[in-house]
């Protein structure tokens, strides 16, 4: 994996909301075409960094953030357009959320926000992505119904649908099975085995045991600070670097 | 197809500033009219007024030839006597009605209550000055063999009824904001409604109901249409439900045609339209502070 | 509270039976309960008495005729045409004035602003124009449209006068029909990288159009009844214009309108048949009642298409 690029690269990242700190000095890589896992109890700063890295930290009131994130070398303060940079991210959430417009509208929507209007193209990519997202049998004949009619595992697939739908260069996922029965859990991981060679996977998850099905490094975050980042041969070996990971891993605690 | 991107991320910052620009626009027009009322009136106020003939002179003559006096004493009274009877009615009824609509009523009923309030709030001031002016003006001279029926009690009612749905809206807005767990903790001690009310309800409630009533006040102070035709055209202190009174705002309308523009007459109209803008900005002001106090609990 | 030396012998049940107390606390709800409904009917039942007599003695002159035909007689016959015609230019230009500023104000308001010192000043400055008595909405027209921006008595400066006046409404309902969007669907939005804007645009103002329109539209009613600021600011005693002519009113020319035509032949005319006023009044009360009704109703319908 060292000889791949770097595609994100944070350096003494540091947020706070308010008196609050979230994240307390982090510095890790995430490699090209790597699926990285972040796993850590709750409060330990994970969605808030995804936050950082796309910039939507920023319609959080009060959140500061110091530090250096680069993404493809460029950061992200710098970028020229901050849409832009979301658009190379795909973003998925805990709760599914389904946009209370047709499923169709729902992957075009992003298409259509950044430009494309054309009838053919919107239909080529609508099919794409909720094919991409496991999605496509159950909906085709249905596109035109309501985003937010669908059960709670289908309006997962239709975020992942819509994440995919422009073009991501790097796919984050916030504990995307929380609300999601297994079976759809499972058919999003085999999504996910499927986009890792065209993309970089954030994977934040609180299932240990899926980090270390899907994941090849795995990140292991703890009250805002990272307490070691390595292979998945060592992070669920039976000493990793620090303690604290092995008790993690284990169920000690957490 | 690339022109209409183009076009979205041109336009955008110009939407954006016209979106800031329209959320300033309150601050501006409460400004703006508390300047330019106050601007009619300005030369009177800075060179000839009298602040203390102004205040407590019952003495309104502005149309004397011979000997004018600017006292507005007699159309506060009036103000005040008309606003105080109407809130004697309607706190109590409203209060009522808000506490029945809220608590006591099936959830069918309470809507088609609702619906109801909302359609009196709906009628005009105008019509409820004709209402005032005939059906109310003959049943007072019928029932109290009163030589006119264009007085104060004429005024109150028709206020009461048109101040009620602000009292009755907003009191049961309060109420239902404290929340459910009081009413479930209190009913299972043993608690029956009314107690539930009277005990627990009113008193967490009290804030947002004391701003439903000063609202309702601020509504019958700046009430205009339906005073100038319900109260008569005695410019005097009452001395009974049954005189006929001007308010503050009646006396601006009736006035304001036929006053010269610019006259000295007309610059005091507009200065009572500055006193009236203060009075009903620093009650409505306090309702706000009130309600805004409850939301910091 | 009965003592457990006084209990029944071998019946646990009689716990749960009454006391006097119980019946007490029962009597007394039942008078509380009814004393509520007493004062609410005795509200509503005067104002449904009222209605009907107004409809009744305003009968003799209810007809379509009524409606389109001009007052004659120096007003103490005839119809009600040109106020009709004034009020209806003076509600849509106000509102076509105040709606877009409105839904804008709302939309920063909602949107946009942040929890600062000048949002606290905004939203205070919406509480106080809404509680402007509106006999100080009239000096203001006249002092600014009127005199100030040399408009006249018109109906552009009437209808300004009105826009002040109905926009406050506008947004308060509009920042609440926006604030039921939930922020789960902006934040979507965003993180595929849409503007603030084109969220606004595309899902959070077609999703709040049922609150919105239901504020215009009440607004509407409101501006139809006003009659103070109109008074001084373009409305006036009579005007001739040719019966059934839609563009009769010009922007700069003053108009009749309905409330204020009430207030005239009721108060300014001697010997005015009754009927007439009456008339006047549920031509008004009637408009009112009407696109009211229809708000609520739109409002129903549209809750039940509920998207989410």
């Amino acid at each position: 994996m060292a000889h791949l690029g770097k595609k994100i690269e944070i350096s003494n990242l540091k947020v706070t909301y308010g008196q609050k700190v979230a994240i307390n000095r982090i510095s890790l890589d995430v490699y090209e075409n790597e699926i990285l896992a972040i796993i850590g109890p709750a409060q330990s700063g994970k969605t808030t960094l995804l936050k950082v890295i796309n910039r939507t930290i920023e319609f959080t009131p009060g959140a500061k953030v110091e530090g250096k994130v680069k993404v493809d070398g460029e950061n992200v303060m710098d970028v020229k357009s901050v849409y832009q940079l979301r658009r190379k991210i795909g973003m998925v959430f805990p709760l599914p959320v389904g946009l209370p417009l047709s499923i169709y509208e729902n992957v075009a929507f992003a298409p259509r926000t950044a430009g494309v209007h054309q009838r053919d193209h919107l239909d080529e990519i609508v099919e794409r992505c909720l094919r991409q997202a496991a999605l496509w049998d159950e909906v085709k004949d249905r596109l035109d119904n309501l985003g937010t009619k669908l059960s709670g595992g289908q309006q997962q697939r239709l975020t992942i649908a819509r994440a995919l739908s422009h073009n991501p260069e790097i796919l984050c996922l916030d504990e995307f099975s929380i609300a999601v029965d297994p079976v759809t859990t499972m058919r999003i991981e085999d999504v996910l085995k499927d986009l890792r060679s065209d993309m970089t996977i954030i994977l934040v998850t609180n299932l240990v045991q899926q980090a270390r099905r899907l994941a090849d490094r795995t990140a292991f975050l703890l009250n805002g600070e990272l307490i070691e980042i390595d292979s998945n041969e060592v992070i669920f070996s039976r000493s990793p670097a620090n303690k604290m990971t092995y008790d993690y891993v284990m169920g000690n605690f957490g | 197809m690339i022109n209409r991107q183009r076009l979205e991320t041109f336009a955008e910052p110009f939407i954006e500033w016209m979106i800031r620009l329209c959320g300033i626009s309150a601050i501006i027009f409460v400004f703006g009219i508390f300047f330019f009322v106050f601007r009619e009136g300005a030369d009177f106020f800075f060179h000839k007024l009298d602040l203390v003939e102004f205040f407590t002179s019952p003495e309104w003559y502005p149309t004397s030839v011979s000997h004018k006096r600017y006292g507005v004493l007699a159309l506060i009274a009036g103000t005040a006597s008309v606003t105080l009877l109407a809130m004697a009615i309607a706190v109590p009824f409203g209060l009522g009605a808000a506490i029945f609509v809220s608590e006591f009523c099936s959830p069918k009923l309470k809507e088609a209550f609702k619906i109801i309030i909302e359609l009196l709030a709906a009628i005009p001031s105008v019509v409820w000055g004709f209402i005032g002016l005939t059906i109310m003006n003959e049943l007072i001279i019928d029932l109290f063999k009163a030589p006119i029926g264009l007085t104060v009690l004429n005024g109150g009612i028709i206020l009461a009824l048109m101040s009620v749905p602000i009292i009755v809206s907003i009191g049961e807005d309060a109420l239902k904001a404290v929340p459910d767990s009081y009413r479930e903790a209190a009913e299972a001690l043993g608690a029956t409604r009314w107690q539930v009310v009277y005990r627990v309800l009113l008193p967490a409630a009290k804030n947002g109901l004391l701003a439903a009533v000063l609202l309702g006040v601020a509504r019958a102070i700046g009430e205009t249409m339906a005073v100038l035709m319900a109260t008569g055209h005695a410019v005097k202190i009452p001395h009974s439900l049954l005189d006929s009174v001007r308010t503050l705002t009646a006396t601006i309308a009736a006035e304001l045609g036929e006053a010269p523009v610019h006259s000295e007459h007309y610059q005091v109209l507009f200065l009572i339209g500055v006193l009236l803008f203060s009075i009903t900005f620093v009650v409505n002001l306090t309702a706000d502070l009130i309600v805004k106090g409850i939301r910091q609990e | 509270m009965i003592s457990l030396s006084e209990r029944p012998a071998g019946a646990n049940s009689n716990l749960f039976l009454e006391t006097p107390f119980d019946r007490k606390k029962r009597r007394t709800q039942s008078v509380a309960k009814g004393l509520f409904l007493l004062m609410t009917l005795l509200m509503v039942i005067p104002l449904i008495l009222i209605i009907v007599y107004l409809f009744y003695k305003a009968f003799p002159v209810l007809s379509l005729d009524f409606l389109f035909t001009n007052p004659t007689n120096g007003m103490r016959a005839g119809g009600i045409w040109a106020a009709f015609l004034g009020t209806i230019y003076l509600v849509m230009i106000s509102l076509l004035v105040s709606a877009p500023i409105g839904v804008l104000a709302a939309v920063y308001l909602n949107e946009y602003a942040k929890e600062n010192w000048l949002t606290r000043i905004i939203n205070l400055a919406v509480v106080n124009l809404a509680g402007v008595p509106s006999i100080v909405h009239a000096l203001f027209g006249v002092g600014a449209f009127v005199l100030f921006a040399g408009m006249g008595r018109s109906i552009l400066a009437a209808s300004l006068t009105l826009a002040i006046m109905t926009l406050p409404v506008i947004i308060a309902a509009t920042k609440e029909a926006l604030g039921a969007v939930p922020m789960a669907f902006r934040e979507a939005c965003w993180n595929v990288g849409a503007t603030r804007w084109q969220t606004i645009r595309r899902i959070v103002l077609p999703n709040s159009i049922s609150g919105i329109l239901t504020g215009i539209i009440l607004q509407v009613s409101r501006a139809a009844g006003e009659t103070a600021p109109i008074m001084f600011t373009g409305a006036v005693f009579y005007k001739a214009i040719s019966e059934g002519d839609v563009f009769a009113y010009g922007l700069f020319d003053q108009c009749m309108a309905l409330s204020m035509h009430l207030f005239t032949i009721s108060t300014q005319v001697p010997g005015v048949p009754e009927a007439l006023p009456y008339g006047t009044a549920v031509v008004l009360l009637g408009t009112v009642l009407v696109v009211n009704t229809f708000s609520i109703v739109l409002r129903i319908y549209l809750r039940l298409r509920k998207k989410w």
